[in-house]
């Protein structure tokens, strides 16, 4: 059997209702064309738009230099690799991302977790409701909210203004922004409702009759929390914890908006060295320990994940 | 009963935080109507003339247009490839049929900094020019995860025994995906399309690398921030967009929780 070859239906399948649509039926010519007709443009994109570029990315990551024509032979050489391995500053810095990032999703995770608690227990009918106003934040263009944080903590900003206007400062504060901490500020802000979701998502599964027990059986509410609604949420924890770590490892716009050369993160050196220096081979090499240290962490949540999930 | 003093500790840190997250929005709105370039307290005078200078800022009105273009060539085509690996994904079986389902969600865990500097790669090498083409294809790859987890999720919930009935009446696989398949994803499909839209006509990232020329909003945006005189034009019209995708994100949650 060759790949991507559809396999031949078993004889027990041609039954009805018995999945004849996972192979073919009869001699199945519609079936077929169909497949084709829909696998080939999927594959051609994901192909030509996502393989090929990583491809052609790691391909330049041992390239030794920029010099001749882009699209040229070159002998591979870990030059790249040995020239990031060697300098500190991004290791470091990759380390202050990861620790941002870190320190933004458990902000996220904790800020957002009395918010699903509220939602799923409290709210009542109305949950519907607040869940949407919850979201409507998140829903507004990313890029007016970064730049609303540059409005509010800004030299000139509402928060410097309003202080003065207040008497309560003369001289405008400039430590609030370009720095890291507007960046965590401005994140943790952006991803706050989204955490919520898969928080919620969990609380919202947890048989109400495991309450009514404990109760019967004379726990405290405080006792019930940590026993039952703590543990059986943490899949949910874990989740939102993921979906905010993952793409802020990542983050270059906001570090460039709140962040100045003060709060640079990773992605902003990536960036730097495809626009300004254009430097691609080595962009490329810190581009791949980007890539490879976002897949190894989303294979350790898929674990971490379904292994609670076991639990359930 | 048990005690009250939870809730409503609980409500107050819910509605206090909500307020929290409205105050800076709440700011861009009162920045387009304030009369100074500057917001700074007091604020002096209230008008709409930065809305109406708007109309007259062509430049500004192209990249909206841009956005506009973009957002409705990718969103087409990120709900068309999701709804054909929706179909392989829940009504075939072949080799490779998990690499095809991985790649398609991928590009939901690539850093977008490591995406868009590997398709400025692939442009450059194949000397394609940047362009609303080149930012289309990304959002494309970008909004593809999200159409197919939607219509997949729907499709996924309904029953394999209608598509066997129309067959067994006769009708050959591409009529019976036509004539009953596909309405009964419609909404579905609709809200993964609706989705794929706002995420990229807000999308920064990709189309700051890719875009040429013809900016997009987003990145005209973040060009014209050092002209601090400019920047309430651009909050008026963002503020408008804003709306715009708001409507359609709501639009987009009514139809996905429709039911069949």
């Amino acid at each position: 059997m060759t790949s991507s070859t559809p396999t031949l239906p078993s004889p027990k399948s041609n039954s009805f209702g018995g999945g004849i649509l996972k192979g073919w039926k009869g001699r199945g010519w519609d079936r077929r064309a169909t497949f084709w007709l829909i696998y080939l443009p999927p594959l051609f994109c994901l192909f030509v738009f996502l393989v090929m570029p990583v491809l052609l990315m790691a391909a330049f990551s041992f390239r030794p230099d920029m010099r001749g024509d882009l699209f040229r032979t070159w002998i591979p050489t870990l030059d790249q690799y040995a020239s990031l391995v060697a300098t500190g500053s991004y290791w470091r810095l990759l380390g202050i991302s990861t620790l941002t990032a870190l320190g933004i999703a458990i902000s996220a995770v904790l800020l957002a977790y009395p918010l699903a608690y509220f939602l799923a227990f409290y709210a009542g009918a109305r949950a519907g409701f607040y869940l949407i106003l919850l979201l409507v934040p998140f829903w507004t263009s990313y890029l007016l909210r970064i730049m609303a944080w540059k409005i509010l903590l800004g030299t000139e900003g509402v928060i410097n203004s309003f202080l003065i206007y207040a008497g309560l400062i003369q001289e405008p504060l400039t430590a609030l922004l370009y720095n890291r901490t507007a960046v965590v500020l401005t994140l943790v802000y952006v991803w706050l409702p989204f955490a919520a979701l898969p928080i919620l998502a969990a609380l919202q599964r947890i048989d109400p009759a495991l309450f009514e027990a404990a109760a019967d059986l004379g726990a405290r509410p405080a006792y019930q929390f940590a026993r039952i609604t703590l543990p059986l949420s943490l899949p949910g924890v874990f989740a939102a914890f993921f979906m905010v770590f993952i793409p802020t490892i990542g983050e270059y716009v906001t570090p460039l908006l709140v962040g100045g050369s003060r709060g640079f993160l990773y992605g902003n050196i990536i960036q730097d060295f495809f626009t300004k220096a254009a430097n691609w081979p080595l962009g490329s090499a810190l581009s791949m320990i980007m890539l490879a240290a976002t897949l190894i962490l989303v294979v350790l949540a898929t674990r971490l994940i379904d292994l609670r999930q076991l639990f359930e | 009963m048990k005690s009250r003093r939870g809730p409503v500790l609980l409500g107050t840190y819910y509605f206090g935080l909500i307020v929290l997250l409205y105050l800076p929005i709440a700011l861009l709105f009162l920045f387009s109507v304030n009369s100074s370039a500057f917001l700074s307290f007091p604020i002096k005078q209230l008008t709409l003339d930065w809305y109406q200078k708007l109309f007259d800022a062509d430049a500004v009105l192209r990249s909206a247009r841009n956005s506009l273009v973009v957002a409705l060539g990718s969103s087409l085509a990120a709900t068309t490839l999701g709804t054909m690996v929706s179909i392989l994904m829940l009504r075939y079986k072949f080799r490779g049929q998990n690499l095809l389902i991985a790649l398609s969600v991928l590009p939901l865990i690539v850093p977008y900094v490591v995406l868009g500097v590997a398709l400025l790669i692939l442009f450059s090498v194949l000397h394609i020019d940047r362009s609303l083409w080149t930012v289309g294809i990304a959002h494309t790859v970008v909004a593809l995860p999200y159409t197919l987890l939607i219509i997949a999720s729907r499709f996924a919930g309904m029953d394999a025994g209608i598509e066997e009935a129309a067959m067994d009446l006769g009708a050959d696989y591409p009529t019976t995906l036509r004539r009953v398949v596909l309405p009964l994803i419609f909404p579905a499909m609709v809200s993964a399309w609706l989705t794929a839209f706002t995420v990229s006509f807000d999308e920064f990232a990709l189309a700051l690398f890719l875009a040429g020329t013809q900016p997009t909003f987003p990145v005209y945006l973040f060009s014209q921030l050092r002209f601090a005189n400019r920047l309430p034009i651009m909050i008026a019209l963002a503020v408008l967009l804003m709306i715009g995708t708001l409507t359609l994100v709501l639009v987009a949650e009514r139809f996905r929780r429709r039911e069949v």
